[in-house]
């Protein structure tokens, strides 16, 4: 199995080379390879794997690479790739090898400051309202601060929300892979989505209203 | 009586079960008094709509 692996990865690295030429921005694409491995490095235990997904998913995409007039399509269409890449081989059955430090940040402590003693919302901290989410999508600005509020998240956290709602596995396959309870995997995200919309209130949707740029 | 942190539990996993008959009557009370808890619940499906939105290729 792991011959296969370093076979078929240098194999597509020396396609990779290739087809390189065709990127006037060899920096962009650099940068744009960093955060997919990040992101596969993320999902997937074994490195080899990672690299080939990112691999397969850059060859893919470089294809067409004429077809993208925005580097923001071709990055779409990129992580699309990678995603599906991802979810066949988390599908066949891939396990997470990392699994005990899954559950060390498992503490409320980092929620504490949002509840008072009575599990209500502290004052400054109540949820507001964003208004359509299809309006902030359309916004380049916003996914700069979506990224970064991603990044803020525990590395456990990230990983398993972006399991959840980037490539959609089904929560027993996540459960599976990662070796959780459904409880486990409840509590994760539970955790990562108050992080998350309390990041993107403080660093997008609050701003936007202070600063009069929202459009409504 | 369901308090705030109770309720966003609720409303995450929500996205990830189908919530008891019991659970749903405390939720739904709560949030029909909760303004904080009604947005929470509106961002879990934005993070949602933002996560695929991430991914999706809206080139084609």
């Amino acid at each position: 199995m792991k011959s296969d692996h370093t076979d078929s990865s240098n194999k597509l690295n020396a396609k990779t080379e290739d087809v390189s030429g065709m990127f006037d921005d060899s920096a962009y694409l650099t940068e744009l390879r960093i955060m997919m491995l990040k992101f596969a490095k993320s999902q997937l235990a074994d490195e080899a794997l990672a690299e080939d997904a990112v691999q397969e998913a850059l060859i893919g995409a470089l294809k067409n690479a004429d077809k993208f007039e925005r580097r923001s399509a071709l990055k779409t269409w990129v992580f699309a790739i990678l995603k599906n890449k991802i979810a066949d081989i988390l599908r066949k059955g891939q396990k997470y090898v990392q699994t005990s430090s899954l559950l060390e940040d498992d503490n409320d402590e980092s929620l504490d400051h949002l509840f008072n003693h009575h599990g209500r919302w502290n004052k400054n901290e109540m949820p507001i309202n964003w208004g359509s989410p299809h309006e902030s999508v359309k916004q380049d600005h916003f996914w700069r601060t979506f990224e970064a509020c991603l990044e803020h998240l525990p590395d456990n956290q990230a990983r398993v929300f972006m399991m959840r709602e980037f490539i959609e596995l089904e929560a027993n396959q996540i459960c599976e892979n990662l070796v959780i309870t459904t409880n486990n995997l409840h509590v994760i995200l539970y955790r990562a989505r108050l992080q998350l919309r309390e990041c993107l209130e403080n660093n997008w949707f609050l701003k936007k209203e202070c600063t009069g740029a929202g459009t409504l | 009586m369901m308090n705030c942190k109770n309720a966003t539990r609720l409303l995450s996993d929500k996205k990830e079960r189908s919530l008891s008959a019991k659970e749903k009557t405390s939720l739904s009370i709560h949030t029909m008094m909760c303004s904080a808890c009604r947005n929470f619940g509106k961002q879990m499906d934005s993070l949602s709509v933002f996560s695929q939105s991430y991914i999706k290729n809206k080139s084609q």
